[in-house]
C-alpha cells in the first residue's frame, strides 16, 4: 500500500492503494467515477480511456503509480448533462449510441483527436477511433458526432 | 452510491405510492443501496440447502390491479412498473412515447421504473423483438384504463359527461369551456386507483385491459416521432448507473476461478498460495464452485490469478474442431423436429424435377460479445437477498437465485441496472449466482465482475447449425419443390441450470429450448415445401463453454443466410435476375414484396442474372440481395461488396435496407437499432467464430476474435415502412436476418465463388477463387 497523488478532473486527489493497482480501478473504486469503463482490461476496446497530459491513455493498463502527479481528465471532466462540453452535446443530439457502454472511449479518443485536429476528415475519424470497439454498431452516428462537434463547437 | 436512481425516487416522495402494498421492505424500499433487512444474525456454518430441481418464475403482483402498472404523482407525474427493461436498443424511451400518448401527458412527465422484481408484473424476459409488439399494448392499454378512470374522476368533480371531456398535457377540461379544468395530480395524485382491470394469460400472451377504449392511431402526437432517447445524456457524461457501477456500503469485490476447458471438481485448493496478497477476505469453495473474495477489486483479481487449484478430469470434452461438431449435428438423432411448413410431397416433386439442386451450410458457434463483462452485486442477508444484475428477464433471475441459495423467492429481490448490450446473452444471466454464493459465504454484498477471458471463455455460445436444401426446377424454369433442413442445437441455458447452479449440483432437467423455427424459406411459397428445424442434443454432463443460449435471430440468422444462398443459387444457373426470381415465389405477399421492392429501388438495383461480368484487375464488385420475416417483421437488404482477388478481402461498401414493423413508435430510435443489426451482422458474417480445440476455447479476447472496425463500416440506407394500422412488431433484432444473405449474394456477384461456411475469411474467399470461378453447386439430373 502506498499513498499515491493524482490530479483527476482539476482537483488533487490522494490514495492508499496497492501501487500496482491499474489506473482504472483507482477511478472507479477508489474515487467513485464511472467514467472510464472496464471492458476487457487489456487495452484492446479502449472502454476505460482517460486523458492523461494531453494524450488518450487506456486506464485499465497503467499502473496507478505510474499516473502519479499527471493530469487525468475523465469523462466526468468534460461536462455534465447539466453543462455539457460540446462533444457531449454533439452526440446527444446526433443519438449517437445504442447501450452506450463504449462511448467515454469514443468521446475521450474523439476528444483527443478534435484537439489536434479540429476539421477532421472522416477517413481521419474512422482511423484515429479504429481501435476502439463498439459492439453495438453505433459507429456512424458516432463519426457524425465528432463531424458534428468539429462543426459546431459549441460550449454549454 | 447510486445518486440517480435516488434523485427520482425523491421525484416520486410523499407521493404514497411508493409505500406499496405489495412491498415486503417496508421502509428500506427507499433505500436501494442499503438492504438492512432486520438484524437477524446468520447462523455460523450455514451451508446450502440447493434446490434440486429448476425453478418456475412467477410474478408476484396482481396484474388485475391497474395500481400494479402505474402510479401518478401529486404533481402529475406519472411511473410506470414494468419488467421491460432497457438493453440500449431505446424501449423504455418508446414505450414511455406510448404511454404519454395514451395518457395525453408530456413525454417528460412519464417515468418508467422498470425491472425491480418487488414493484412490477412479470411480463416476461425482454428478448425475441417483442417488447413493443407484445409489452407496447400491455402499457397501453393499463394507461388507457388509468385515462378513462381519470375522465370518470374528472366527469364526478367537474360535473359533465366524461364524454364532453378533452384531456390536454395531464390536465382534463370541458371541450369549449377551457377554463373549468383539473389537473391529473389534483385528481388522484399521490393515491392509488383502487381500480380492477382485466388480465388475461402470462408474460408475452398477458392481455391487459382489452375493454379500456385505446387513441386511433390517426391522433397519435408522440407515437411516430423521434423522440430523443432519454437515457442517452447520462451515458455520455459519465452520469448514468449501469450493473458495474453500482456500489453498495460494505461491498466487497469477488472473481470466479474458473478450470481450464470444461467444468470439473477442485480436488485441491492451496490456500497459501494467495496468503501474501493483501485484502484476501476468503475463498469460497461450494461443490465444484470456487471463488475469492476480497476487499479491493485489484486483490480480488490478483487473487483469483493466483490461486493454484487442481482441477479433476471432467467427464465431458470439448470436440476437437468444428468439422468434428459438424459431423455430429449430422449424425446424431434429433430430439425434436419443428415442422415449419410441409406441403406437398418434395421428395416425389425433388425425383421428378428436370433440375434438382443441393447444398450444405454452415453456420459456426459465435459469440453475444458484451463489451462489458457480466457484471452483478448480491447481498445476502439470512433468507434475505437483493441483486443488483442486467438480467433481460429480472424474474428468472429472482426464481434462480432463490432455488440456488434455497429461499422463497419472493425473498430476493432483483434490481435491474443495465449492462452493456447484450444480444441476449442476459437472458440467461451466470453472474447473480456468483456474487449470490459469494455474498452469503461472507456476510457482505459482493460484487462480482467476468474478466475478458471469463466471458469469451464462458458466456453461452450461438450454437452452431449445420443446414441442408434441396430443391426442384420444372422443365418451364419453375421451382416446384423444396426441402429444407437445419440441424442445430438447443439454447442448454433454457430450462436449465447456469454455471454456478451445475457446480453446486443442481442437474439439468431436460435439453434447453428450441433455436427457433423461421428463416428455412417459410416466406416464399412453393407447390412442394418441407421446412424443419431439428434439434440434436448438446452435452450437460458438465457445463462447458460450448454451451447455448439465444444469440441475436437466433436460428433464423444461420437459416436465413443458407435460404438466401441457395434460393440465390437457383436464380443464378435459370440466369435469372436475383430480385425478380424471389419475387415470383413471394407470391404477392404484400408486405415482403413490398419491401424487396423498396430495397431494390433505393440501392438503384440493376435487372441481371448473377454473377457480374467478371472484372479485370484485383478488385471486383458486386452485389446481393436477401429477404426475412422475424417475428412478423419483414426486412429486405441489398448488399454491395467489394472483393479483393489478390488478398482474398471482402469489404461491405454498402447495406439498402427496407424494414416493416407495422407502427413506427420512433423513427430515428429505429433506424438505430437497424443500424446496429447491419453493423453487427457484417461483422459476424466475415470475421466472426469461436475458435476451440480439445484442450478449450482459443478465443479469449479481442485480438483473438476481432469484430468490426470504424474503417470497414459500410454506409447504410435505410428504407422505413410504416403500417401504423397494424399496431407495432419487433425492432431489436429483424433487420440482421438479411445481412449474410445479402453479403454472400454479393460476393457470388462479384466473383463468382459461393462460399457456404460462415465467417467470410480471406483465406475461404481465396479458395473459392483457385477452386474456379463457376459456382460450386450440384446441378444433378
Amino acid at each position: 500500500m502506498a499513498q499515491i497523488s493524482l490530479t483527476v478532473n482539476g482537483k488533487p486527489r490522494t490514495v492508499n492503494t496497492d501501487p500496482a493497482t491499474p489506473l482504472l480501478y483507482v477511478l472507479r473504486d477508489d474515487l467513485e467515477l464511472n467514467g472510464p469503463r472496464f471492458g476487457c482490461g487489456l487495452a484492446q476496446c479502449g472502454a476505460c480511456t482517460v486523458i492523461m497530459e494531453g494524450k488518450a491513455a487506456r486506464s485499465c493498463s497503467i499502473a496507478v503509480s505510474a499516473a502519479q502527479n499527471r493530469k487525468i481528465t475523465t469523462l466526468e471532466g468534460l461536462g455534465t448533462v447539466q453543462h455539457p462540453h460540446y462533444l457531449q452535446t454533439a452526440f446527444i443530439e446526433e443519438q449517437a449510441a445504442q447501450c452506450g457502454y463504449c462511448m467515454n472511449g469514443m468521446i475521450m479518443t474523439a476528444k483527443v483527436l478534435l484537439d489536434q485536429n479540429p476539421n477532421p476528415s472522416e477517413p481521419q475519424i474512422r482511423r484515429a477511433l479504429n481501435a476502439n470497439l463498439c459492439r453495438c454498431g453505433s459507429h456512424l452516428r458516432v463519426i457524425r458526432a465528432v463531424q458534428r462537434a468539429a462543426r459546431e463547437k459549441v460550449s454549454a | 452510491m447510486e445518486t440517480k436512481a435516488i434523485s427520482r425516487r425523491q421525484l416520486l416522495k410523499g407521493t404514497g405510492a411508493l409505500v406499496v402494498s405489495f412491498s415486503f421492505w417496508g421502509p428500506v424500499t427507499q433505500a436501494l443501496g442499503q438492504a438492512a433487512f432486520g438484524q437477524a444474525a446468520r447462523p455460523s456454518g450455514a451451508s446450502a440447502t440447493a434446490a434440486t430441481t429448476m425453478p418456475s418464475g412467477a410474478g408476484d403482483l396482481d396484474a388485475t390491479k391497474l395500481d400494479s402498472w402505474l402510479a401518478i404523482a401529486p404533481d402529475g407525474g406519472v411511473t410506470i412498473f414494468t419488467s421491460k427493461v432497457e438493453l440500449g436498443t431505446g424501449v423504455e424511451t418508446a414505450l414511455a412515447q406510448m404511454v404519454a400518448e395514451e395518457l395525453d401527458v408530456p413525454f417528460e412527465r412519464v417515468y418508467m421504473d422498470v425491472g425491480d422484481t418487488d414493484r412490477t408484473v412479470d411480463q416476461a424476459v425482454t428478448a425475441g423483438s417483442r417488447t413493443l409488439e407484445r409489452a407496447g399494448p400491455q402499457l397501453r392499454q393499463a394507461s388507457a384504463a388509468a385515462r378513462q378512470q381519470l375522465l370518470k374522476l374528472a366527469s364526478d368533480r367537474l360535473g359533465v359527461p366524461a364524454a364532453d371531456l378533452t384531456v390536454n398535457d395531464g390536465i382534463v377540461s370541458i371541450a369549449g369551456n377551457p377554463a373549468k379544468k383539473i389537473s391529473y395530480g389534483d385528481l388522484i395524485g399521490g393515491k392509488q386507483f383502487e381500480l380492477k382491470i382485466t388480465a388475461t394469460g402470462t408474460g408475452w400472451d398477458m392481455k391487459i385491459a382489452p375493454e379500456a377504449p385505446a387513441k386511433n392511431y390517426k391522433d397519435y402526437k408522440i407515437v411516430g416521432s423521434s423522440v430523443a432517447r432519454v437515457d442517452l445524456p447520462a451515458k455520455f457524461t459519465g452520469e448514468f448507473t449501469y450493473t458495474q457501477d453500482v456500489r453498495v456500503p460494505g461491498m466487497l469485490h469477488g472473481r470466479v476461478v474458473r478450470p481450464p476447458t470444461v467444468n470439473s471438481k477442485p480436488a485441491s485448493v492451496d490456500e497459501a498460495s494467495i496468503r501474501d496478497i493483501p485484502g484476501v477476505v476468503k475463498i469460497v469453495q461450494e461443490g465444484n464452485f470456487v471463488g475469492v473474495v476480497a476487499e479491493t477489486e485489484w486483490a480480488a483479481i490478483r487473487a483469483s490469478r493466483a490461486l493454484k487449484v487442481n482441477w479433476s478430469a471432467p467427464t465431458t470434452t470439448i470436440p476437437a474442431s468444428t468439422a468434428e461438431v459438424d459431423a455430429y449435428l449430422k449424425n446424431t438423432k434429433s430430439f425434436r423436429d419443428q415442422v415449419a411448413v410441409n406441403k406437398g410431397n418434395p421428395d416425389l416433386a425433388i425425383s421428378q424435377a428436370a433440375k434438382t439442386y443441393e447444398a450444405t451450410y454452415h453456420w459456426p458457434f459465435q459469440l453475444h460479445g458484451m463489451i462489458a463483462p457480466s457484471c452483478a452485486v448480491a447481498d445476502v442477508r439470512g433468507d434475505k437477498v437483493t441483486i443488483w444484475a442486467g438480467s433481460q428477464g429480472p424474474f428468472p433471475t429472482r426464481a434462480r437465485v432463490a432455488a440456488l441459495l434455497g429461499v422463497p423467492a419472493t425473498n430476493v429481490r432483483v434490481l435491474y441496472r443495465e449492462g452493456s448490450g447484450c444480444y441476449g446473452r442476459l437472458s440467461t444471466d451466470d453472474v447473480p449466482e456468483d456474487a449470490a454464493i459469494m455474498s452469503r459465504a461472507v456476510g457482505k454484498p459482493v460484487r462480482v465482475q467476468w474478466m475478458r477471458e471469463d466471458e469469451h471463455a464462458w458466456e453461452p455460445k450461438g450454437p452452431q447449425q449445420l443446414i441442408s436444401v434441396r430443391a426442384g426446377v420444372d422443365a418451364q424454369g419453375k421451382l416446384v419443390a423444396w426441402d429444407y433442413l437445419d440441424r442445430s442445437f438447443p439454447w442448454t441455458t433454457s430450462g436449465t441450470p447456469l454455471l454456478a447452479s451445475q457446480q453446486l449440483g443442481i442437474k439439468a432437467t431436460g435439453p434447453g429450448g428450441p433455436n427457433g423455427t423461421g428463416g428455412g424459406g417459410d416466406i416464399y411459397t412453393f407447390d412442394h415445401q418441407k421446412v424443419v428445424a431439428a434439434l440434436i442434443p448438446w452435452v450437460q454432463a458438465d457445463p462447458t463453454p460450448l454451451r447455448t443460449s439465444n444469440l441475436r435471430a437466433p436460428g433464423e440468422l444461420a437459416r436465413t443466410y443458407a435460404t438466401e444462398s441457395f434460393i440465390d443459387e437457383i436464380a443464378s444457373d435459370l440466369g435469372a435476375d436475383p430480385v425478380q426470381f424471389r419475387l415470383r415465389y413471394l407470391n404477392n405477399a404484400v408486405r415482403p414484396t413490398e419491401a424487396l421492392r423498396a430495397a431494390a429501388k433505393q440501392a438503384q438495383w440493376k435487372e441481371r442474372p448473377s454473377p457480374a461480368p467478371a472484372a479485370s484487375g484485383s478488385l471486383a464488385s458486386g452485389r446481393g440481395v436477401a429477404v426475412a420475416n422475424r417475428a412478423n417483421t419483414i426486412t429486405a437488404a441489398v448488399a454491395e461488396v467489394e472483393v479483393n482477388k489478390t488478398t482474398g478481402k471482402v469489404t461491405v461498401t454498402r447495406v439498402t435496407l427496407a424494414h416493416d414493423c407495422g407502427l413506427i413508435v420512433n423513427p430515428d430510435g429505429l433506424k438505430n437499432q437497424i443500424e446496429g443489426n447491419i453493423i453487427q451482422g457484417v461483422s459476424r458474417t466475415l470475421l466472426e467464430q469461436v475458435q476451440f480445440d480439445a484442450s478449450g476455447i482459443k478465443t479469449l479476447d479481442w485480438a483473438s476474435h476481432p469484430i468490426i472496425t470504424y474503417q470497414d463500416i459500410p454506409q447504410i440506407d435505410i428504407v422505413l415502412i410504416n403500417r401504423p394500422e397494424m399496431g407495432p412488431l419487433g425492432g431489436g433484432e429483424p433487420s440482421i436476418s438479411p445481412v449474410p444473405g445479402a453479403i454472400a449474394n454479393a460476393i457470388f456477384d462479384a466473383v463468382g465463388v459461393r462460399l457456404r461456411e460462415i465467417p467470410f475469411t480471406p483465406k475461404r474467399v481465396l479458395s473459392g477463387l483457385q477452386a474456379g470461378t463457376l459456382s460450386s453447386q450440384n446441378t444433378v439430373k
